[in-house]
């Protein structure tokens, strides 16, 4: 097995003002499959194709933003491993017994230097995409439904001190630099695309004086044309579109930014070229930063490195 | 063919003054503050999540009626809300408004570290 460690993004949990208005946008508009709700009142989703039994959850709270983005591991021993490697590096660690998410196995909690929460965990209970493991159909209804995006698949983070968090994910965690935006020449970034796998990014970060914010949220699509399709739904529902659809210079990815009700980023997107771990990273120059933020404008908008939540 | 009196589209507008510029719209009733002044291609106050989240759109309700829905606390204090200190996407005029910009875009691209992040104020 090639891929090993730090399989994927597992699992977002957010926060939300209103929790039946957030049902109903991640529900019918996005088009989620609701998969749970716990003593907490927390509600739990997944995309259609997904396996596990969840991959975003939201709560209601007074403010609206990330509470904690977490990682799947291919293994119990991975997972006590990296609980080790990450105390022998200096970081604190917690562990969350079994079950307090729901059908999910245990949890090792951390901080990182920008101010978010990072989980992992090896364990999900697998309840299927509702296609057959032998001899299976294509797709189903529920991959028609709503925006219906295949996966959740990265998220953007806001904080400061990003090269810290960029060494965590890299020497104890197995990640590697896709792309990035140098700021000042040879000493630091303004923004950073790191994987785990070989997909172009499954965390990125930039550089914010706030800790612990939360750009956006990515769920991918299968093409281009399905990106056209969730911005016909997003203006049918009167859903908040921050940019797009339009493409992206970094990763390469076609996309929208849009906002939920409570004023927290998504992203729909597709594309963004295969990476591996032997390639050599793309350097972005702030003077191009517009280019490579949105390829076709070849300028950030106004919201890009101020509206957070 | 019509077969009985039209029913007249019912409305309501509100004009909406800010305060300092003396710039003022006409809002309709069912649109937010912000919604309003974004509709008619103006940027009075400024534009980010709409949905109560970020806080770059609050202003201070001097004079005037409005609903409102909920905002974030990181954003909107208790105190705030009291005054008229609201995000403009979260509030529906229901009388004429005058009202003060306090939100703002926050960093420019490059301003470093050290630059004041949008607080929401």
């Amino acid at each position: 097995m090639a891929l090993t460690g730090v399989l994927r993004p597992g699992h977002v949990q957010m926060r939300v003002l209103d929790l039946e208005e957030s049902i109903k946008f991640y529900g019918d508009v996005v088009g989620l499959v609701e998969t749970g709700r716990d003593t907490q009142g927390r509600v739990y989703f997944k995309t259609w194709d997904e396996r596990d039994h969840n991959s975003f959850i939201i709560r209601q709270a007074e403010t609206a933003g990330l509470d904690f983005y977490a990682f799947k591991v291919d293994s119990k021993a991975s997972l006590d491993k990296f609980d080790a490697d990450l105390r022998a590096y200096g970081l604190k660690t917690e562990r969350i017994a079994a079950g307090e998410l729901l059908e999910t196995g245990e949890r090792v909690r951390f901080q990182i230097p920008t101010g978010h929460l990072i989980e992992l965990y090896a364990e999900k209970t697998d309840v299927g995409n509702g296609l057959s493991y032998l001899n299976p159909e294509a797709w189903t209804a529920q991959a028609e439904r709503g925006i219906a995006p295949i996966r959740m698949d990265h998220i953007l983070l806001y904080g400061p001190d990003i090269e810290a968090a960029q060494k965590i994910f890299e020497e104890v965690l197995g990640f590697y630099l896709v792309e990035h935006v140098e700021l000042e020449e040879n000493k630091s970034d303004l923004a950073i695309w790191l994987s785990c796998s070989t997909k172009a990014h499954d965390l990125a970060f930039v550089r914010h004086p706030e800790p612990g914010k939360l750009h956006h949220v990515a769920f991918q699509l299968e093409s281009w044309e399905k990106v056209l399709r969730a911005a016909d739904i997003m203006a049918m529902n009167k859903v908040n579109i921050d940019i797009g659809p339009t493409r992206h210079g970094i990763t390469r990815g076609t996309t929208i930014y849009a906002f939920d009700p409570s004023g927290n980023r998504i992203e729909t997107f597709c594309g963004g070229y295969a990476s591996y771990p032997d390639w050599q990273p793309i350097k972005w120059t702030m003077d191009e930063v517009g280019r490579g933020i949105f390829y076709h404008d070849r300028k950030l908008n106004d919201t890009f490195l101020t509206v957070v939540t | 063919m019509r077969t009985g009196p039209r029913k007249r589209e019912a409305m309501a507008y509100f004009t909406v003054v800010i305060e300092g510029t003396g710039e003022t719209y006409r809002s309709p009733e069912q649109r937010t503050v912000l919604e309003g002044m974004a509709a008619l291609g103006r940027k009075e106050i400024p534009v980010g999540c709409r949905g109560g989240g970020c806080g770059v759109c609050k202003i201070e309700v001097l004079a005037g009626s409005y609903r409102k829905r909920v905002m974030s606390r990181a954003h909107v204090s208790e105190d705030d809300e009291a005054a008229h200190r609201v995000l403009a996407c979260r509030v529906w005029p229901t009388s004429d408004l005058r009202l003060k910009v306090l939100g703002k875009m926050g960093k420019k691209v490059g301003a470093g570290d050290t630059a004041p992040a949008s607080d929401g104020c």
